[in-house]
């Protein structure tokens, strides 16, 4: 109980003197996490937004398909990037294995189905009388995308977070892709089990404590955004 | 102005709408009264193109805007009308900025926007709650936001989906009022969906009654209240005498039913021996304790059943089924008792016999 106890005050005092290597791996981390939602939400909310708004053979299947992703395993999209990426996959020629950027092509295709499942949600929980109007009052079919979007903006602001909070805390794909390389590819998870491997518990225990008060940080913004 | 020409819509095996054939003239209120679920509504997004008919025409000034017509061409008529459903959805958003949806749809500029966003809350009397949040609102609140919402882009043509079904009397009476204005400000043409015969009447140039999907009746609010073409639009215009008969005789016009327990004088076309429904309005009949000398054909003997208030007014019912409605003061002055021997008087212009 004791070394607990004692491994939090040493995380602590790591986090307010800032630790230099602490301070590192955060900003690498959000830099990595940030750009893949960025990224992802500018593809898959109009791509989302598409699917909800056109009727095609074989919709009800792809929603299911696409919700039943939001499980998929954190280490088959690592090995998906890994087949893409290494030096013999047919994108190996770009030299992204092991890199960052690599990191957020992973962390990217990751978030998909959460960004386009939960958009298509969102947009169906808007009523049909509010989509009446906006086309009674004149809408084109962009505008009353844009329209429908704006109306279903608290729950997109929900995907979006749900989609951060993956990215944040996933370590299989950062790890296959990243591979963990110490001031550059080194990101909160994959030092928590690399720290905790090595038997280093109280960075490991700061590196935790940080990367639950992002998600707390992430939450609290959204709710401020909600109420107003 | 709109013309709509033998238009069918059919959900699954159901025809909402059957073989409707209608005309709206530039500057007119029309108003299409009918039961819940007849296709009033079904109508009215038909008309904003909502929705597409299962077939027949719609012409906008001459113009033909079916399914086979660009996505383009609908979107350029939808924007000369605006529509104001039954349950005002309004946007998550200020209600300034509600109002602002349909002009920036059309691509105004700002200072225009804010020019007519101002101008429509004056005439709605809402501009000092520009800034409230649209969830704030009362029900009456946010029909006339919806309202300001539509008028806005300054429509030709206003359509009004039971626009004051779920309000309450003094909005209702607000709404109404606006609907007046608009009419006379900017001569859009109105055309009004409404279970509420009432409101039908007070408002309407021409009202069309639909039952059953289909367009039974048209006419100039008079015909259809004092003139129903059968005994479905009579029934719900508020005709409670409604009496299968058969003409006896007719001569020049004038045909003798029996009814009531007696001979009756009604103004008819109907041929002798003719089967018939014979209408008469409560309100035309004229209750008195002595029998009346005067110009009026029926005079009948009757005796009160039943004595049943409704509000100001009073609803008498007779042993041989007349139902009567007098005012409150009217049968106090008589004194009327169930029971009592009374007469019941009705001019021959006010039966009406349908078939």
């Amino acid at each position: 109980m004791n070394e607990i106890v004692e491994a939090f005050i040493t995380a602590v005092r790591l986090i307010i003197t800032l630790d230099p290597e602490v301070v590192d791996i955060t900003l690498l981390t959000l830099r990595i996490s940030l750009s893949a939602l960025l990224i992802g939400a500018l593809l898959f909310i109009p791509l989302g937004s598409l699917i909800h708004f056109h009727e095609f053979r074989g919709k009800r299947g792809l929603i299911n398909l696409i919700q039943t992703l939001y499980a998929l395993p954190t280490v088959v999209i690592g090995l998906l990037v890994f087949l893409l990426l290494s030096r013999s996959g047919p994108l190996g020629f770009l030299g992204l294995f092991f890199t960052p950027t690599g990191m957020v092509l992973g962390q990217v295709l990751l978030i998909a189905p959460i960004l386009i499942g939960l958009t298509i949600s969102a947009l169906s929980g808007v009523g049909k009388s509010i989509r009446d109007t906006i086309v009674s009052l004149g809408a084109t079919e962009w505008q009353a995308m844009v329209a429908n979007l704006k109306e279903a903006r608290f729950a997109i602001l929900a995907a979006v977070t749900s989609g951060f909070g993956r990215a944040i805390s996933e370590v299989g794909a950062a790890l296959m892709i990243g591979g963990n390389i110490r001031g550059y590819t080194r990101v909160l998870t994959t030092a928590i089990a690399l720290e905790t491997s090595m038997g280093n518990v109280e960075l490991s225990l700061a590196l935790g404590i940080i990367l639950l008060s992002l998600a707390l940080i992430v939450n609290i913004l959204l709710n401020r955004i909600q109420e107003r | 102005m709109i013309e709509l020409k033998r238009l069918y819509k059919r959900y699954g095996e159901k025809d909402v709408l059957k073989n409707i054939n209608l005309t709206i003239e530039k500057g007119e209120v029309f108003t299409i009264i009918g039961p819940t679920g007849v296709g009033k509504t079904t109508l009215l997004r038909l008309i904003d193109l909502l929705e597409t008919p299962t077939s027949g025409k719609i012409y906008f000034d001459g113009v033909s805007v079916g399914a086979n017509v660009s996505a383009r061409k609908r979107l350029e008529i939808r924007r000369r009308m605006a529509m104001l459903f039954q349950k005002p959805a309004l946007f998550k958003t200020s209600v300034f900025d509600n109002i602002t949806y349909g002009l920036k749809f059309r691509g105004e500029v700002k200072e225009s926007i804010e020019e007519k966003v101002n101008r429509a809350l004056e005439i709605v009397g809402l501009v000092d709650y520009a800034e409230r949040k649209a969830s704030t609102l009362s029900g009456g609140e946010a029909q006339r936001v919806a309202l300001a919402r539509a008028i806005v882009t300054e429509p030709e043509v206003l359509l009004l989906d039971e626009p004051t079904a779920n309000l309450d009397p003094r909005s209702v009476e607000r709404i109404e009022e606006l609907f007046a204005r608009i009419k006379q400000e900017y001569k859009t043409t109105i055309i009004m969906a409404t279970h509420d015969m009432l409101q039908g009447q007070r408002l309407a140039d021409r009202i069309g009654v639909l039952t059953n999907g289909e367009l039974a009746q048209i006419g100039k609010p008079k015909e259809i209240f004092y003139s129903p073409n059968n005994e479905a639009i009579a029934r719900f215009v508020g005709v409670e005498n409604i009496i299968p008969s058969v003409i006896e005789s007719n001569e020049g016009g004038l045909a003798i039913v029996d009814v009531f327990g007696a001979k009756v004088t009604a103004v008819s076309n109907f041929k002798e021996g003719e089967a018939v429904l014979v209408c008469l309005r409560p309100e035309d009949v004229i209750l008195s304790r002595e029998k009346l000398k005067s110009s009026i054909r029926n005079v009948l003997s009757v005796k009160i059943r039943k004595i049943m208030p409704i509000g100001p007014l009073v609803r008498v019912t007779m042993e041989n089924s007349l139902v009567a409605l007098i005012t409150k003061q009217a049968t106090d002055d008589l004194e009327l008792k169930e029971g009592d021997e009374i007469y019941a008087t009705f001019k021959a212009t006010s039966v009406h016999v349908v078939r």
